[in-house]
Formats: structure tokens, C-alpha cells, sequence
């Protein structure tokens, strides 16, 4: 694993979101107010959790499927793929991606979500899968629906796909949200405008890929993923022993 | 114009949202969909080392249980080893223990639990060897990119006293919010370790 025993490049905070961000309302009681302290890496941030493949079923990366009771679920067919990588551009490979989204009518399959738009009987809206040696991955499911909220009166979320990566180590560990090029919810969302960063927010946006399409059948999303790099060890600073 | 630097920008933090449930504890959503779930349930029959229950609730600035809140745990093993290639500390490893879990706060009481085994101490940076503990991560709707803190454990006074990590918090009245007290239930050693996302208690968190 390259460079997995050395200090991961801090988090860039022009690109993250600060945790006080008042027009998302929840944010508010949500942050800490304190500054974070910050760390060196020890063994404790540059190691983490190792995922197996045989962890994983054969049809958790195909929404269309994995809980299909009756038949396909309502909906656009797409895939959606991409790789993960590291600030260096290196791949990260065999890590756990896992995704979750609303069906193509917005609705969440989960006991708190009470919108009006139907439950799809044939999609759980949940899948994962780990990435092969050149950090690639891929997964098929239906584009998911806009959907209304409680910030203002009246918010609505554009369509969107929740990731969550592992990484090597565990402060690699990052949840975000895929976007779709075309969208006119995303320059509007509260949760999307929290990022301070316009290029940054264009990098969760996902374009349409007809390279990738299957033809008569599914059309193609692409979303790369990049997590904080590790430093090279050209002067080591040890982070155990003498 | 110098050289450019070709390195990549890091994808932003997105929160988790309210129903995060879904993708990363379908059971707490409340349907089954994977045959093979990850859970909170670190410690196997066969892994060894003291049986240990953490449990806690996180807290917003009110005072309130985050009820939607989600909490994963990354520990090294009862030898203080982590089960990872980039550990290559001369201490055994566990074939029965990867380390990490997942858990969701119950939506009624805001409880989140573990069962696992007390870490061994694990080097430190400049071979200083630090306390046992934990390495906590927390996300929830509200929260807009994942805190990452520590919990170690209050009757290991000495260790705690010497952890590089604790001695870097300045005020000393705050390095209490990262020490999980030990009781016993049912026959069973709890640690309680509460979150506070803010407020008076609010924890340490890390930029790490
Ligand atoms: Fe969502």
C-alpha cells in the first residue's frame, strides 16, 4: 500500500465545509464551537479498517436488483462510475464505497422519512462495493428523485447519490454527496452551498458519460472520488520506534 | 510561470443527512437487504483480551440526544496492535479482531453501544507509548463533515497521565471529555463515553 505508513496531507479546508453553517439550519446546535486541536498522524490515523470481497454479495453494486421482489424498480437505468484516488493521484484500491439514495420519486426507504411520494416496492436504495486494483468502481441503480425538506419553509434537495469511502487509514474517512450535471437544484441547495468553494462543489457534480453507456439500456454517470494523499517518506518522520 | 503541481483537490464533505441509516445500517432504516451487515459487535467468541461494552449518547448545544446520530469506532487489539499492513509493531495480532465498528443511536433513547475488548497501548510518534483508546468519528445530519475524536479510558490514571495526546490539550478541565468512565452491569464492564457536539462539556475533537 503506497506510502501507508506515513502522514496523510492535512484536510484542505478551503474545500470542506465549515461545521457552523447557519443556512443549514441543523447545523447550528450541531458544531462545535471550540477550535479542532490539531494531531500528528501516530499508528492511530494512518491505519484503519480492511474490507474483504468476500464481505460483499454479488448483487450489493446492483440497485436494480438487490431488492427487486416483483420486478425492476421505477426509474432512469444508470450506472454510475468512477475511481478513488488520493490527492497524488494514486489509486485506492480494494476500499469499501458505500452509497445510499432516495427512488426516482424522491422517497427514502426509512422509517423517518414521511414525504408523500411513494416507496418503490422493488428498490432499497443501498449498495457498496470495493474497488479494484486502479482504485475503479461501479455500481447500476435508477436516478434518484429531487426531494422537498424543512431548512426554510420549503427547501428542495437536488437529486443526489450519498457516498461514504474508507481509505487506508481511518482519517481518510469521508461521507459526501453525488450530484447530476444539468441539475438547477444545485445552485439553490442549502447543503450544496455550505462548501465554500464553487470549483469544489463542480467537482461533486457528475457528467453524463455516453462513452459508458449501455445502449438500450442504461445511460452513464462518472464521479471520481479523491481523498487526502499521504506524504512521501523522503526524510522519514517516524511515527513509531527510536 | 513555475511548474505546476498536478495533484488533485480532495472531494468535499457532504453530511451523512437524516437517513443515513440506509446505506450504512439498513437494519436501523428498517429493512433487510445485505446478507452480511456491518455491526457493533467487534469482539467474536474467539477474540481475545477483556470483553468490554462501550456506550454513550452525543449531545447537540442544547443538551439534547442526537437520536439520527451515526458512530464508528477503529481500536487497536487487546496487544495494542492494529490489524492493519502499516502496524509493524513486534506485538501479536488477532485473527479474531479487525478493530472497527459501526453504530447507529437508537432513535428512541439516543444510545449507541459496542461490544468489544479493551485495547492494548500502542506506540506513539518518537516511540512514546500512548494510553489505551479509542479512535471515535461521528457523523449525523447537521454534521458537516465527520469529527473524529479519542476516547480513552478513566482508570488508566498513569497511562493517561503520560498520553502525548492528552498532554496536548492546553486547558486541563477539557481533557476529561475524552475519559470514559467504568462501571458494571449485568456482569458486564461498561465504559460510558457521551458525545457533546457543543456546550459547556463539549468534547475535543481532532483535525487530524
Ligand atoms: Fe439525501
Amino acid at each position: 500500500m503506497a506510502g501507508a505508513k506515513s502522514e496523510f496531507i492535512a484536510w484542505d479546508r478551503t474545500l470542506h465545509p465549515a461545521a457552523f453553517t447557519p443556512t443549514y439550519k441543523t447545523s447550528v446546535l450541531r458544531s462545535p464551537r471550540h477550535a479542532l486541536l490539531s494531531l500528528h498522524n501516530s499508528l492511530s490515523e494512518v491505519t484503519g479498517p480492511v474490507f474483504g470481497h468476500n464481505e460483499i454479495g454479488l448483487l450489493d453494486n446492483d440497485l436494480i436488483r438487490n431488492y427487486a421482489k416483483s420486478g425492476d424498480p421505477i426509474g432512469e437505468r444508470i450506472i454510475v462510475h468512477g475511481r478513488v484516488l488520493d490527492e497524488m493521484g494514486r489509486p485506492v484500491p480494494k476500499t469499501l464505497v458505500e452509497f445510499w439514495q432516495a427512488n426516482a420519486a424522491g422517497r427514502y426507504r426509512h422509517k423517518k422519512d414521511t414525504y408523500l411520494a411513494p416507496i418503490d416496492p422493488n428498490f432499497g436504495g443501498c449498495g457498496r462495493t470495493i474497488t479494484d486494483e486502479n482504485g475503479y468502481y461501479y455500481f447500476r441503480t435508477v436516478k434518484p428523485g429531487p426531494y422537498p425538506w424543512r431548512n426554510y419553509i420549503n427547501s428542495w434537495r437536488p437529486a443526489h447519490i450519498h457516498f461514504s469511502v474508507f481509505g487506508s487509514g481511518f482519517v481518510q474517512r469521508l461521507i459526501t454527496q453525488m450530484y447530476f450535471e444539468g441539475d438547477p437544484l444545485i445552485p439553490i441547495c442549502p447543503i450544496v452551498n455550505v462548501i465554500p468553494d464553487k470549483a469544489a462543489v463542480d467537482r461533486l457534480i457528475a457528467p453524463l458519460d455516453m462513452n459508458e453507456q449501455v445502449p438500450m439500456d442504461s445511460l452513464c454517470y462518472r464521479f471520481d472520488i479523491v481523498l487526502r494523499g499521504s506524504r512521501s517518506t523522503l526524510f522519514e518522520n517516524r511515527l513509531e520506534g527510536n | 510561470m513555475p511548474q505546476e503541481l498536478h495533484y488533485l483537490k480532495q472531494t468535499a464533505s457532504q453530511t451523512a443527512g437524516p437517513y443515513v441509516h440506509i446505506g450504512l445500517a439498513p437494519h436501523a432504516a428498517g429493512f433487510d437487504i445485505f446478507q452480511n451487515n456491518f455491526s457493533n459487535v467487534l469482539a467474536g467468541a474467539g477474540t481475545r483480551g477483556e470483553r468490554i461494552v462501550i456506550e454513550g449518547r452525543v449531545f447537540d448545544g442544547t443538551g439534547t440526544p442526537v437520536r439520527d446520530a451515526l458512530v464508528e469506532i477503529w481500536q487497536a487489539n487487546s496487544f495494542g496492535r492494529y490489524n492493519h499492513p502499516a502496524d509493524t509493531q513486534d506485538k501479536e495480532l488477532d485473527p479474531e479482531f479487525r478493530g472497527w465498528g459501526r453504530a447507529a443511536a437508537d432513535f428512541n433513547t439516543g444510545v449507541y453501544t459496542f461490544d468489544t475488548v479493551k485495547p492494548g497501548p500502542v506506540i506513539g510518534r518518537h516511540g512514546r507509548p500512548m494510553a489505551p483508546h479509542v479512535s471515535v468519528w461521528v457523523v449525523a445530519r447537521g454534521i458537516n463533515i465527520g469529527l473524529n475524536t479519542r476516547m480513552y479510558f478513566a482508570d488508566e490514571t498513569a497511562a493517561n497521565g503520560a498520553d502525548p495526546v492528552l498532554n496536548l490539550i492546553e486547558l486541563e478541565s477539557r481533557r476529561k471529555t475524552l475519559l470514559a468512565a467504568r462501571s458494571e452491569r449485568d456482569g458486564k464492564v461498561v465504559y460510558t463515553f457521551d458525545i457533546h457536539l457543543q456546550g459547556d462539556q463539549e468534547t475535543v475533537f481532532f483535525d487530524v
